[in-house]
C-alpha cells in the first residue's frame, strides 16, 4: 500500500472522530508549547542576566576581602586600592576605584525611604558608568573634605521629591544628617536584580566612612573596583593585584585573603544558574509532553479494539501486518505531527504573552524561541507518538483475521 | 496448469481450548476444478467454517496438504498467507464487512491497494467490477446509503478486482431478504458464467445449495457422503 493513500486514509479515521482526536492532541499541543514556552523563557532570562553582567564592562575586576573561607582576613583598606592604582607595580590596572556600600533611609519633607549609599571617590566614575541629567561629580575638595553631598538615583530623587529635575541645591536627610543635593543620576530603568544605580545615592567616600557607614578598621572598604587597560589585560591585572595585596597583608604561605571576581566568572555563574534553570522548567514541560503522549496510546488501543472487525477485513483482503502496523503508526505519528505544530505555536504566543507580562511588570525579558527549542520539541513529540503508537499499531498487526472478522 | 483450482488431501485441524483438544477437520479431501460452482453444507458446529477459513487461507491446517490453483500453501507464514489471499480468494461475507467511511468505488479499491496497483489502474478496474455487478450508478456512495443488497455487490465488486482464483462466499445471502438475495446469487452465478470464476458458496440454506452444480456435505469435521 502506498504511503499517500495510507495518509490520506488515516486523515480520513482522524477527521470521522474529530471531538476524540482533538482531544487527543490537545495532550501533546499543551506539552509541546509548554516546552516551546519554558525554553524560550530560560534562554530570555539568560540573555537578561547575560546583557546586564556584560553593561558592567568587560575589563572590570571586583576585589573584596574574603570573609568566608579566612579567619581574621585583613580587611582591603583605601591603602590597598592606592597600591594597585599605581603604574609602576600595575601597569595592566587602568584605575582603582574603593566604595563602601550600605543600606540608609532618607527622608525630606516626610517622605521617607530607603537606598543604598555608596561612598566614592573622583576614581569611580572611571570605573562605573556615571551619568548625570543634573549637577557635576563630586571634586577632590568634596571627596577630602568628607563634605555633606549627594547625588541621588533617579528612583530615590521620584519616591522623594516627585521629579528629577531642578533638584541641586536642595538639602534631605540622610541617616538623620542634612546632604545637599549636587546631582541625579540618569534614569537606567530595567531591572538591575536590585542593584540598580537608580536606587542608589552617591556620597563621598570620606563622609560614608566617617559618618554613615563606620568600619571597624581605618580605611576599610568593602569592594575595590579595578578596571584594567584592556579586557585582554584582566588576567595580568588579577595577577598584578595579586602579587600587591599579599606583599601588603604580609601573607606568605597562607591562602588569599581577599578574592578577585572578573566579569567571566560572573558569566560562568550567571550560565550556570539559568542552565539549570532551564533544564528544570524544561523538564516539567517534558512531563506533560510525556502525558500527552500516554494519551495518543490510551485513544490509539481504544481505536483498534474497535476497528478489530476493520482490521480482519483489511487481513482477509490481502493486508500484511506491516501494512496495518503502518496505518496505525501514520494515525498516531499524524496526531502527534499536528499537536506538535499546532504547540509550537501556542507556546510562541505563551511566551510573548510572559514577555508583555514581564515587560509590564518592569521586568525586561525578550523570551526567544531558539531553532533548537523547536527542533527539540518536534523531534520528542514525534519520537511520542512513534513510541506511544508502537504497542497499539502491533497489537492490531498481530490480530489473527479469523479472530478479528468473528468479533461483533 | 494443474486440474484443480482447491485441491486439499487429508486435511485435519485441531484446535487447543484450554485442556480439550478439538478436532474441528478430522481428514478431509475436496478437490474443485476452475469454473465449478459449489456449495459447503453442514450444520453449525460441523467444521464447515474451519473448512471454508482453510480453503479462503485464512487459516493453516494442523496436517495435511492444500494446493491453491497449483500452488501449495499449507505451511506458508501470516504475510504470504496474505500475499496469497490478496491475489488468489475473493471473500463475500454473510455481513458484507465494507469499511463504513469509505465509498463503495474505495471499498472496491481496497484489495488493489494492498496489491500495489498504481491508481489509475486500481479506478478502472474498480469501475468495471462495480458495472459488472450493476452498481454504476452508486460509485461514489458510502455504506450507510446503501441497501443490504447494494452492499454485498460492493463487497462482490471487491472479491472480483484481483480476479482470483475462486471466490468465497460466506452465507452470503444470510443478512438479506428473498428477493435480494435471488439477485445476489443471480449476480454470482452470471459472473460464474461470464468470467469462470470458481465459486464456492458456504451455506445451510438448501434452496441456495440447489442452485450449485455439487454439495459438499460436512458433518462431525469429515466428509458426509
Amino acid at each position: 500500500m502506498n504511503f499517500g493513500s495510507s495518509l490520506i486514509e488515516a486523515l480520513e479515521s482522524l477527521a470521522s472522530n474529530k471531538v476524540r482526536t482533538g482531544l487527543t492532541m490537545l495532550g501533546i499541543i499543551i506539552g509541546v508549547g509548554a516546552v516551546i514556552a519554558m525554553l524560550a523563557i530560560g534562554a530570555g532570562t539568560e540573555q537578561a542576566i547575560v546583557g546586564e553582567i556584560e553593561g558592567i564592562g568587560t575589563n572590570l575586576l571586583f576585589v573584596a576581602t574574603n570573609y568566608d573561607d579566612v579567619t581574621n582576613p585583613a580587611p582591603i583598606t583605601i591603602q590597598d586600592a592606592e597600591a594597585i592604582a599605581d603604574p609602576i607595580y600595575a601597569p595592566s590596572v587602568a584605575a582603582a576605584a574603593p566604595v563602601v556600600q550600605g543600606r540608609v533611609e532618607l527622608t525630606y519633607a516626610g517622605e521617607v525611604t530607603g537606598a543604598t549609599v555608596v561612598g566614592v571617590t573622583e576614581d569611580y566614575y572611571l570605573v562605573q558608568t556615571v551619568e548625570l541629567t543634573e549637577g557635576e561629580f563630586f571634586d577632590t575638595a568634596q571627596i577630602s573634605g568628607q563634605a555633606s553631598a549627594v547625588i541621588l538615583g533617579a528612583n530615590i530623587a521620584e519616591d522623594l521629591f516627585d521629579r528629577i529635575d531642578g533638584l541641586v541645591g536642595e538639602t534631605v536627610r540622610v541617616a538623620g544628617q542634612p546632604f545637599r543635593v549636587v546631582g541625579v543620576l540618569k534614569k537606567e530603568g530595567g531591572a538591575d536584580f536590585g542593584n540598580s544605580p537608580d536606587d542608589q545615592i552617591l556620597v563621598p567616600l570620606t563622609t560614608a566612612q566617617a559618618r554613615l557607614l563606620p568600619r571597624n578598621v581605618k580605611g576599610e572598604v568593602d569592594i575595590i573596583y579595578v578596571s584594567a587597560i584592556s579586557s585582554e589585560a584582566v588576567t595580568s591585572a588579577e595577577d598584578e593585584i595579586t602579587t600587591i595585596l599579599r606583599d601588603r597583608h604580609n601573607l606568605k604561605l597562607e591562602e588569599n585573603d581577599f578574592f578577585i571576581v572578573n566579569q567571566e566568572l560572573l558569566l560562568d555563574f550567571a550560565s550556570t544558574v539559568t542552565g539549570v534553570f532551564t533544564i528544570f522548567l524544561g523538564g516539567v514541560a517534558g512531563i506533560s509532553l510525556l502525558v500527552g503522549g500516554i494519551g495518543i496510546m490510551n485513544i490509539m488501543l481504544v481505536s483498534v479494539t474497535e476497528r478489530t472487525k476493520e482490521i480482519g477485513l483489511r487481513k482477509a483482503v490481502g493486508a500484511k501486518k506491516r501494512d496495518i502496523l503502518i496505518q496505525f503508526l501514520i494515525e498516531s505519528s499524524l496526531l502527534s505531527a499536528i499537536g506538535g505544530v499546532v504547540g509550537i505555536i501556542l507556546g510562541w504566543l505563551l511566551s510573548v504573552a510572559i514577555g508583555r507580562i514581564a515587560a509590564a511588570n518592569d521586568f525586561i525579558l525578550n523570551p526567544s524561541i531558539t531553532i533548537n527549542g523547536v527542533l527539540l520539541a518536534t523531534l520528542f513529540s514525534a519520537a511520542v507518538g512513534l513510541f506511544f503508537g508502537i504497542y497499539p499499531a502491533n497489537r492490531a498487526a498481530q490480530l489473527e483475521p479469523i479472530e478479528a472478522l468473528r468479533t461483533e | 496448469m494443474t486440474k484443480w483450482v482447491v485441491d486439499a488431501r487429508e486435511i485435519k485441524k485441531v484446535y487447543q481450548m484450554g485442556e480439550v483438544q478439538v478436532h474441528a477437520l478430522r481428514g478431509v479431501s475436496v478437490k474443485i476444478a476452475p469454473g465449478e460452482v459449489v456449495s459447503i453444507m453442514g450444520p453449525s458446529g460441523s467444521g464447515k467454517s474451519t473448512l471454508m477459513n482453510i480453503i479462503g487461507c485464512l487459516d493453516r491446517p494442523t496436517s495435511g496438504e492444500y494446493s491453491l490453483n497449483g500452488e501449495n500453501v499449507a505451511h506458508l507464514t501470516d504475510d504470504q498467507l496474505a500475499e496469497i489471499r490478496n491475489r488468489g480468494v475473493g471473500f463475500v461475507f454473510q455481513s458484507f464487512n465494507l469499511l463504513p467511511r469509505s465509498t463503495a468505488l474505495a471499498n472496491v479499491e481496497l484489495p488493489m491497494r494492498y496489491a500495489e496497483l498504481n491508481g489509475r489502474n486500481r479506478k478502472q478496474v474498480a469501475l468495471e467490477a462495480l458495472e459488472a455487478v450493476g452498481l454504476e450508478d452508486r460509485v461514489h456512495h458510502r455504506p450507510n446509503e446503501l441497501s443490504g443488497g447494494q452492499m454485498q455487490r460492493v463487497a462482490i465488486a471487491r472479491a472480483l478486482v484481483n480476479n482470483p482464483a475462486i471466490i468465497l462466499a460466506d452465507e452470503p445471502t444470510g443478512n438479506l431478504d428473498t428477493q435480494s438475495g435471488d439477485e445476489i446469487m443471480a449476480v454470482l452465478k452470471k459472473l460464474n458464467e461470464e468470467r469462470g470464476t470458481t465459486l464456492i458458496i458456504v451455506t445451510h440454506d438448501p434452496e441456495i445449495a440447489a442452485l450449485t452444480n455439487r454439495v459438499i456435505s460436512i458433518l462431525d469435521g469429515r466428509i458426509a457422503e
